[in-house]
C-alpha cells in the first residue's frame, strides 16, 4: 500500500487537489482510503465518501498539536486502510504547522501552496516544504506568468529537490503529473518513521496553561533577550 | 523549441454541437483577433490555447504546436512555456519593488544582461502608460494600466514568449494603438481578444465566436483594409477628445465640427 501525506496552509487547496487526484486514481482502478486530520472542524471525510464511495475517516486533534496527532494515529490508520483493502491511503493533514512536517519515510509528501500567497511563502514555511517530495502550486490562473516563475524559483531555492507541479486545481489542470508521481511511489513498509525531527513536543502552553510570561511556565523557556534555558526537574 | 505554427482543432460549442471551424492554424508572425459577443466563448478559446487543451477542457478542443502535441515541459515549467497570456484580471500580487522583481525574473529566464534587459522592459512599458512606472514602488502599487503595460513588456522582452495572448487590450488602460505598433516590431504570434474594430482590422484575420463555438474565419481583405484607414481616423479623433478631457479641457461643438471637416466629412 502507498501512503500519500498532504500538508499545506489552510485554504491553499489541499482538498481540491486531492479530489482531482482521487478522481483520476479511481478511474484507473485504484482502491483508495482517505483520512482527514484537522483541529476542530472538517467535513472532507463526508465529501470524499459521497463523491468517490471510498472508506474515509476523520480525526480531530483538539488540544493536541495536529502533527503530533498525526504521528499518534497514523499507525492505526495504515492498519485500517489495509483492512479496507486499499492500495493507496490518502492522508490530508491540518497542515498549519511551520515547525514540523507530517511526512513519513517512504510516503509521498505533498505540500500545497497558493501562488497568490506571496513570493516569500516558500522561505517561511520550513519543513512543511523542505521535507516534501512535491510542491503543488495552486490558483495559478490568478497570477501572472512572471510571478509563477519567480514563485517556482523561490520554492526550489528553499527546497532544491522538491518537484513543482503548478495547477488550477478547480479545473484539474496539470493534475496528471501529480498522479504519475503518486503511482511511482513505493509501498510503505516498517519501520514507520517520521521524516524530520519535530521541535520541542510537549510544553506547558500546549497543555493548557494560558498565563502570559515565562514565570508561569516550566520546561524550555527564554526571555526576550536571552537564549533558551530549561527550568524544571 | 522553435515555434513555427500553432493549430487549434475544433471541439464542441456550448450546446454540445460540433464547431463549424474544425481547424485554425496560426503561423509565426501572424496577428489574429478573436471577436464575438460577450459570453460567446472568446476567453475560453484563449484559455484553451494557453492550457494546450488536449480534449480535456469543456470545449474538447485540441492544441498542436508545429503539428504535434506540445511537450510536457510547456506545462510543467513556466519558463519553457512559449505562451504568455495577459488577461483583464491578471494582476501582480508580489509586493517586491518593480526593479527587483524584474531583475529576478530576468535572472530566472537567463535573459542576458539583467540590467540592460530590465531597463528595456521598463522603457517598453512606459511607452504604453499614461504615468511612467516608478521602478522602486511595489508591484502591487501599480495602477491597472501600469500593471498591464508591465505584464506585456515582461512577456515580450524578459519572457521573450513567441506566442502572446491579449484579452481585451482596449480595456487595459494603455495606449492600445501604440502597443500594437510596438508589438508588431517583434516577430511573434499575437492573438487579441477584442471588441475594438481598429484592433480587429489590424489583424491578418479574425475568428468569429458564437455560443462557445468558432463560427467563421474572416481574412482582412483589401476592402476592409481600405475601410480600416477611415476607421483609424475616426478612432484617432475619439482619442484626441479623450486626451483633451483627461487633460482637463473643455469640448466645443465648433471644435468637433472643424475636426470632422478637416477629415473631409460634411457636418
Amino acid at each position: 500500500m502507498k501512503v500519500i501525506v498532504c500538508a499545506g496552509p489552510p485554504t491553499s487547496g489541499k482538498t481540491t487537489v486531492l479530489k482531482q487526484v482521487s478522481k483520476i486514481l479511481k478511474e484507473k482502478g485504484h482502491r483508495l482510503a482517505y483520512l482527514k486530520i484537522d483541529v476542530q472542524f472538517a467535513n472532507e471525510d463526508i465529501l470524499f465518501k459521497k463523491e468517490f464511495d471510498i472508506p474515509t475517516k476523520k480525526v480531530y486533534s483538539g488540544d493536541l498539536c495536529p502533527d503530533h496527532c498525526n504521528v499518534v494515529v497514523l499507525g492505526d490508520a495504515i492498519k485500517w486502510a489495509a483492512e479496507e483493502k486499499a492500495d493507496i491511503l490518502i492522508v490530508e493533514t491540518a497542515g498549519l504547522c511551520l515547525r514540523c512536517s507530517p511526512y513519513i519515510e517512504r510516503s509521498l509528501g505533498i505540500v500545497v501552496l497558493e501562488a497568490t500567497s506571496g513570493m516569500n511563502l516558500p522561505r517561511k514555511i520550513g519543513p512543511m516544504l523542505t521535507l516534501a517530495d512535491v510542491a503543488v502550486v495552486t490558483k495559478i490562473d490568478l497570477v501572472s506568468q512572471a510571478e509563477r516563475e519567480v514563485f517556482r524559483a523561490n520554492v526550489n531555492e528553499a527546497a532544491k529537490h522538491v518537484a513543482v507541479v503548478e495547477t488550477d486545481a478547480l479545473h484539474g489542470i496539470n493534475i496528471g503529473h501529480l498522479v504519475t508521481r503518486i503511482e511511482r511511489t513505493q509501498d510503505i513498509s516498517a519501520p514507520l518513521l517520521l521524516r524530520g525531527n519535530p521541535p520541542v513536543g510537549t510544553c506547558t502552553i500546549c497543555v493548557g496553561k494560558k498565563e502570559i510570561g515565562k514565570e508561569a511556565h516550566f520546561g524550555v523557556l527564554r526571555t526576550l533577550e536571552t537564549d533558551i534555558f530549561y527550568r524544571g526537574e | 523549441m522553435d515555434i513555427k505554427e500553432i493549430t487549434i482543432l475544433g471541439g464542441i460549442g456550448k450546446n454540445g454541437e460540433k464547431e463549424l471551424l474544425d481547424t485554425v492554424s496560426l503561423k509565426m508572425g501572424d496577428v489574429i483577433s478573436i471577436v464575438g459577443p460577450t459570453g460567446s466563448g472568446k476567453t475560453a478559446l484563449i484559455n484553451d490555447i494557453e492550457l494546450f487543451a488536449n480534449r480535456n477542457t469543456p470545449s474538447k478542443r485540441k492544441i498542436l504546436i508545429n503539428g504535434t502535441l506540445p511537450p510536457d515541459e510547456f506545462t510543467t515549467d513556466p519558463s519553457k512555456n512559449p505562451i504568455a497570456l495577459i488577461t483583464q484580471h491578471t494582476n501582480f500580487l508580489s509586493d517586491l519593488p518593480v526593479h527587483q522583481f524584474l531583475t529576478i525574473h530576468a535572472k530566472i529566464r537567463g535573459a542576458g544582461r539583467s540590467e540592460t534587459i530590465v531597463n528595456e522592459t521598463l522603457e517598453f512599458a512606459n511607452q504604453l502608460t499614461g504615468e511612467p512606472i516608478n521602478e522602486h514602488c511595489a508591484m502591487t502599487e501599480l495602477s491597472g494600466g501600469q500593471t498591464r503595460s508591465l505584464l506585456i513588456a515582461d512577456a515580450v522582452i524578459i519572457g521573450n514568449s513567441p506566442i502572446i495572448l491579449l484579452d481585451e487590450i482596449e480595456n487595459a488602460g494603455i495606449h492600445r494603438t501604440k502597443a500594437i505598433e510596438l508589438l508588431k516590431q517583434y516577430k511573434k504570434i499575437f492573438i487579441f481578444v477584442t471588441h475594438d474594430p481598429r484592433i480587429a482590422l489590424l489583424s491578418d484575420f479574425r475568428v468569429c465566436m458564437k455560443n462557445g463555438s468558432m463560427q467563421s474565419l474572416i481574412v482582412t481583405d483589401r476592402e476592409e483594409k481600405k475601410a480600416a484607414e477611415e476607421i483609424k481616423k475616426l478612432d484617432d479623433l475619439m482619442l484626441e477628445f479623450r486626451t483633451a478631457i483627461r487633460a482637463g479641457g473643455h469640448i466645443t461643438f465648433k471644435g468637433l465640427e472643424e475636426r470632422l471637416k478637416a477629415l473631409g466629412y460634411v457636418v
